[in-house]
């Protein structure tokens, strides 16, 4: 199995030796008849960025406010630093949370509300005052300290609900779709201050969206979550070139799924609607398996002529809408067996030059590195 | 919040307390009115018997129950009077609360539909009179209406009658005491629940080609319907055991029933006869009761 | 769309002064000089220069003022425990009892709950007086407090109290350090409401009390039952006076705080 690269050396999961800052061990929770939380377990290692990654329903709230202790579990247990946190209510976990709607008290000003969780220490006053300064200036929001929450942006609000969990030094900071109030381009650039006070302090970072792009920017590591499951773990790029299941495959951008069963020498995949396909990797299954072949659709090439020499991947077929996006286009091509496929091509040249148009026949292509063959 | 280990002792207390009081100060008295109701008159302190004296043992016990009577209740049923008076009481809340309906529904529309400046303003100026006491606005009353009073004086003077006219001690001074007094009841409610309506569905029942009476009649009604309910009952339940108003504006000649249970207890000195009435009163107003109780927990809830 | 019809502007302006015109009339003949209505004997400030050698008058004023004080107290305490009871801590044994017992006292009539309660008092052999009046009132009153408190709290931004509890207060603190001051506007309103109820109560009042409690609304309505007295104008528009300058004020304190510290969501 081909691994692929991290985005930084930092890899802690990949440690056999390194013990888990937390361990969440078959936690199940139940809400009438439906679990929100299924069996679930996962290993949080210090210093990691971890985004939990799934569609809205799918559970990822329930779990993190069973890591805060704001719900309790069925089953299961959840270690941090190997101490089980099930008789340690929330005041008193060294946990803690940015709500999704910043939840700022609104009697208070700036500095009272960052200043909050360390009044509840009991830390004497010249110190609270010089972490909170500290902790401002870090944010960048010095000059705002003696504002009330009302008189605040969006970003800035949100900024002040971030000081104030992250002042307390937590072992671990919960982030409930931290980007999601605002707008496109102020989360762009808030990703990125994000990541970088994450990388300055150290801290351990647990976020949650349903924003696959907002997901793969931030995490070390990305868990998929589906229904009270966890689907897959592991790096952005290990999600997004290697997903272990269509669900996966499907929910983590676009993909074309070509149906077959795998071939006797276990790299080719037959009986598929695109003919027989050949991938790179050897696949671990029993020849004659029903599997399915992913290509994502910037892999598939498109072109007038037909692919030379090799002529494995590759079918003929007809453009039969195109999805023009600025940056790139998606064309949405039917073959002749009147299958559909999805081809997406960056925008390279300008638009003068003789693209390719609706109804054209053309022909597809991927070389077998770029499919993966998923088992389920 | 759910309840945390530290805290269960702590959350007890806040039940509790509440629940303690409201037991002690409000359902047990409702128990004695029943027991009291199944007594007989006595020329004693307290002026009925049996009383129920513990330090008599199980032969006070037995003694107890031996001298129940449900006299009382022959008594209401036999005696005209009684009867008179429940159904006049009904009658006269059932009219009032009709009438408050019409009067609040487009004072309360009214008030929805101005600027939320204005709502502020206007909502403090229909609650304030409600802040002075009831007593002293019926006695306003008193003074608007009385044989020399300023409505006697402007009907004179509009030559709209020809002599002054008596007023007081009659229906239509208890009729008007009591839709002024109710009012506030029957705005408020219907404000609130009027001035959560979502503007933009009746902007949605035009698109659709609903003409402004037909928006009003399938769109504004129906949803309003829990402020209806709920200034309704809110003015009915109380208005039916009315004391006060009818006492000072409508005379004695066909009693509300409560003043029937003021003479029976104050007038009679008929402690076991008046709770009689008490209970029998409670019985008519239950259901009535219950539906506004789950009404308004509904409304909490659904919050 | 804010605009303001003919016919909405007509309910508005005949349902207020509908409202305000008794008062005014009231206040006018306070200042009557004749003591007949019927005649008009120029303005005068004798009924209210009268008030003042009516040592008893006074004294049932300051009666009512100190039994609402206690009793608007009361059952502010009362009414926002068992308002915290009700939203806070979902299904607790017994809650349906409890809320009946809630709600029911805010339509039971007045004599009703009056009756019962004296019964009460004699069935345990308690002297009547300030103390079963207080009672009594803080019994009716309660159940106002608890409805306006309760009607805030399920507004109230739970969020704002488990960040409280994230960053480590424990659930009483984060009550006091961060709920309360929040509803505190409508615990105020609430106990404005009490003590208003208290103050203006006649009828559970002339159940419960006893001798040397003879509160104000008794006096007023032993003196007007029998007609209208120039005197008892005098009271009630001071009455009427205090009442609306106490609300007027109050509401706009409540403006101002409430700009000052933004919305409280």
């Amino acid at each position: 199995m081909q691994t692929v690269a991290a985005k930084r050396a930092f890899a802690p999961w990949t440690d056999p030796n390194l013990r888990p800052l937390l361990r969440i061990e078959a936690l199940t929770r139940r809400f009438g008849g439906v679990s929100a939380v299924d069996h679930l377990s996962l290993d949080i290692y210090e210093g990691e960025f971890f985004a939990l990654l799934g569609p809205s329903g799918c559970g990822k709230t329930t779990l993190l406010r069973l890591i805060a202790g704001f719900e309790r579990p069925n089953a299961g247990r959840i270690m941090l630093d190997g101490v089980d946190l099930a008789p340690v209510p929330p005041y008193r976990r060294p946990v803690n949370m940015m709500f999704q709607s910043y939840a700022l008290f609104p009697h208070l000003n700036v500095e009272a509300n960052v200043a909050f969780g360390l009044k509840q220490e009991g830390l004497p006053k010249p110190e609270i005052a010089r972490r909170v300064a500290d902790m401002l200036a870090l944010v960048k929001l010095e000059s705002f300290g003696g504002r009330k929450p009302h008189e605040l942006s969006g970003g800035q609000r949100q900024r002040v609900a971030l000081a104030r969990s992250l002042v307390k030094r937590p072992r671990v900071l919960l982030l409930d779709e931290p980007l999601a109030a605002l707008d496109k381009k102020l989360r762009g650039e808030t990703q990125f201050e994000l990541m970088e006070l994450q990388r300055r302090l150290g801290f351990t970072f647990f976020i949650v969206t349903h924003d696959q792009g907002e997901a793969m920017t931030l995490a070390d590591r990305i868990g998929v979550m589906d229904r009270g499951r966890l689907m897959q773990v592991g790096p952005p790029a290990e999600i997004y070139e290697r997903p272990n299941s269509r669900w996966v495959a499907d929910f983590v951008g676009d993909v074309n799924l070509f149906a077959g069963r795998l071939g006797d020498d276990r790299q080719c995949v037959d009986g598929t609607e695109a003919g027989r396909l050949r991938v790179a990797a050897v696949v671990e299954a029993e020849p004659g398996a029903m599997v399915w072949v992913a290509v994502r659709p910037e892999k598939v090439r498109v072109g007038r002529e037909p692919p030379a020499p090799e002529p494995a991947n590759s079918l003929a077929g007809t453009i039969v809408d195109i999805g023009y996006l600025g940056d790139m286009s998606v064309y949405k091509l039917r073959t002749d067996e009147g299958v559909q496929v999805k081809a997406a091509i960056a925008n390279a040249g300008s638009l003068s030059e003789r693209a390719i148009g609706v109804d054209e026949r053309v022909w597809l292509s991927f070389p077998p590195e770029a499919a993966v063959v998923l088992t389920r | 919040m759910k309840r945390t280990r530290g805290g269960s002792f702590l959350a007890n207390l806040v039940v509790g307390i509440p629940y303690a009081w409201l037991l002690v100060f409000f359902l047990v008295p409702f128990l004695i009115v029943l027991k009291i109701s199944l007594s007989q008159t006595a020329i004693a302190q307290p002026p009925y018997t049996p009383v129920f004296d513990l330090a008599a043992g199980w032969h006070g016990v037995t003694a107890f129950f031996a001298g129940l009577s449900i006299d009382n209740y022959l008594l209401i049923g036999s005696d005209p009077l009684y009867l008179l008076s429940y159904l006049k009481s009904v009658e006269i809340a059932a009219f009032s609360t009709l009438i408050l309906l019409v009067i609040g529904y487009p004072v309360a529309y009214a008030i929805a539909r101005t600027s939320p400046r204005w709502q502020a303003v206007l909502v403090l100026l229909t609650v304030l009179p409600f802040w002075t006491s009831l007593l002293i606005r019926i006695y306003a009353w008193m003074n608007i209406l009385q044989r020399d009073g300023p409505l006697n004086k402007a009907l004179l003077a509009l030559s709209i009658v020809r002599e002054p006219v008596a007023w007081l001690s009659t229906d239509t001074a208890t009729y008007v005491g009591i839709i002024y007094s109710y009012l506030p009841f029957m705005v408020l409610p219907l404000y609130a629940t009027l001035e959560k309506l979502d503007e933009t569905l009746l902007e949605a029942a035009a698109d659709l080609g609903c003409p402004r009476w037909k928006t009003f009649w399938l769109v504004t009604l129906p949803l309003s319907s829990s402020g209806v309910i709920a200034g309704v009952l809110l003015c009915f339940i109380p208005i039916v055991g009315e004391f006060v108003i009818p006492d000072l504006l409508g005379g004695s000649r066909s009693p509300m029933i409560g003043q029937t249970i003021w003479i029976e207890f104050f007038g009679n000195q008929d402690w076991p006869a008046a709770a009689a009435v008490a209970v029998v009163l409670v019985c008519l107003l239950v259901t009535p009761i219950i539906v506004y109780q789950n009404q308004a927990m509904r409304a909490v809830e659904r919050d | 769309m804010r605009k303001i019809s003919a016919f909405n502007l007509g309910a508005i302006v005949i349902g207020i002064a509908f409202l305000y015109l008794p008062i005014v009339v009231l206040v006018i003949y306070s200042f009557n000089a004749s003591r007949l209505v019927a005649v008009w004997g120029g303005w005068s400030t004798r009924w209210y220069a009268a008030l003042i050698d009516d040592a008893p008058l006074i004294d049932s004023a300051l009666i009512s003022v100190r039994l609402a004080l206690v009793s608007a107290t009361t059952a502010t305490l009362l009414g926002t425990l068992a308002a915290l009871a009700l939203v806070r801590f979902g299904r607790f044994r017994g809650r349906l009892l409890f809320s009946a017992m809630i709600y029911a006292p805010l339509v039971m009539p007045e004599v009703i709950t009056g009756l019962s309660l004296l019964l009460l008092f004699v069935a345990i052999a308690v002297d009547r007086g300030f103390w079963t009046v207080a009672v009594a009132h803080t019994t009716m009153a309660m159940c106002f407090v608890t409805v306006i408190v309760q009607s805030r709290l399920v507004d109230f931004d739970r969020s704002l109290e488990e960040a409280a509890m994230d960053l480590g207060a424990s659930p009483l603190r984060t009550f006091l350090v961060v709920t309360l001051p929040l509803i505190l506007p409508a615990i105020a309103a609430a106990w404005m409401l009490a003590f208003a109820l208290s103050l203006d109560d006649l009828v559970i009042a002339s159940f419960t009390t006893g001798p040397g409690a003879t509160t104000l609304p008794i006096r007023i309505y032993s003196e007007v039952r029998l007609g209208v007295k120039p005197e008892m104008n005098a009271v009630c528009a001071i009455m009427v006076g205090v009442v609306g300058i106490a609300v007027i004020a109050a509401s706009l304190l409540g403006k101002f705080t409430a700009a000052r510290s933004g919305p409280g969501r």
